[in-house]
């Protein structure tokens, strides 16, 4: 598979948003940083905790989310119901390849997880919650993304 | 207001509500739950350049996530304001080990002396936020995804390509607080 198709495949719908929809794509982000929040899984606490394995609270968090996100991907794809917008609901599966992009590429991720204690929507929580510092991490984040972007021809995927 | 509005959240009622975006935005417009394809589109609207991986159209594919974001900042807002002030109840062995490396001050989401401006000079301050800001970006954009994309919507799709990211994540994340943290803090 070359490149170029490995991108659209990636790419989650092409069709334009209404302005309706867009307005239920802010509500939405707007829960998301209030569940962020509340879940606390923002915090670099949390995190901490997490990968030191003294609570069960982030993994009880992430795990219960599979779940119910799985079952409902399960549930709708029984039901025959399309989307708001009219669209027949389905998930681009992602091409495994070599794999090489997910393991290294997931591992810098961890790497950099562990270091901010944020992934990129509690970046942006994060300073909604006033932890302005983090709008220098998010510059870093869309640096970082360019940087992918300029050696991507270059690296193993 | 009721309490559980404004106090932290149990687990079995934080994370079914995070696993309940997958199908809302499933249901609502065919949407895949995935934050970091953000930090994509605003590269692409901020400097494309003539970088392939940059040069789409943002607006038509990447929009309506660029809206979830920015709701997503301004719901930490909200809950920040409409939440009673409390420290993040971790583990007291959790502490202790974090205390041991250094750390005087565990009040806040994140702790004052890394994530703070006063900090951001400093050498713990600089490689938390802006060398680790710039792996988060550089990590997810190369996966193909972060916590949300890989860890709930691909495994919760049962697919390899996230589970073989997820795993990844954990062995940076494990490096991370056990080979580099030991040294920085």
């Amino acid at each position: 598979m070359t490149v170029k198709s490995q991108i659209d495949n990636e790419s989650p719908g092409k069709r334009e948003s209404k302005p309706v929809f867009l307005f239920v794509y802010s509500l939405l982000g707007i829960a998301f940083g209030i569940v962020l929040t509340r879940s606390e899984v923002l915090s670099w606490f949390r995190i901490q905790e997490m990968f030191r394995f003294q609570s069960f609270r982030m993994y009880g968090i992430i795990g219960s989310a599979i779940a119910t996100a799985a079952l409902s991907i399960v549930l709708i794809k029984k039901s025959t119901l399309k989307s708001a917008s009219g669209e027949v609901i389905a998930i681009p599966k992602k091409t495994v390849g070599t794999g090489a992009r997910y393991a290294i590429g997931g591992t810098i991720f961890g790497l950099g997880w562990a270091l901010t204690g944020a992934c990129p929507g509690p970046l942006f929580a994060l300073v909604g919650n006033g932890v302005s510092v983090m709008a220098v991490a998010v510059l870093s984040a869309l640096l970082g993304t360019w940087v992918y972007g300029f050696l991507r021809p270059r690296l193993p995927h | 207001m009721s309490t559980w509005l404004t106090a932290p959240w149990p687990w079995y009622l934080a994370g079914p509500i995070i696993g309940l975006f997958v199908p809302a935005l499933l249901l609502a417009g065919n949407k895949v739950f995935g934050i970091s394809s953000n930090l994509r589109h605003l590269c692409s609207f901020l400097l494309p350049g003539r970088l392939e991986y940059l040069r789409y159209d943002w607006k038509n594919v990447g929009l309506w996530n660029l809206v979830f974001l920015f709701g997503v900042l301004i719901g930490g807002v909200l809950a920040a304001h409409s939440g009673a002030p409390h420290n993040i109840a971790i583990s007291s062995t959790t502490k202790a080990a974090l205390t041991q490396l250094g750390l005087h001050d565990l009040s806040g989401v994140a702790p004052h002396e890394i994530f703070s401006w006063q900090a951001l000079l400093t050498w713990r301050g600089f490689v938390s936020v802006v060398l680790g800001g710039f792996l988060v970006g550089f990590g997810a954009a190369y996966a193909g995804g972060c916590t949300s994309g890989h860890a709930i919507s691909g495994l919760a799709n049962f697919e390899l390509p996230s589970l073989i990211a997820v795993l990844g994540f954990f062995a940076g994340g494990l490096a991370a607080t056990y080979f580099i943290l030991p040294h920085l803090l």
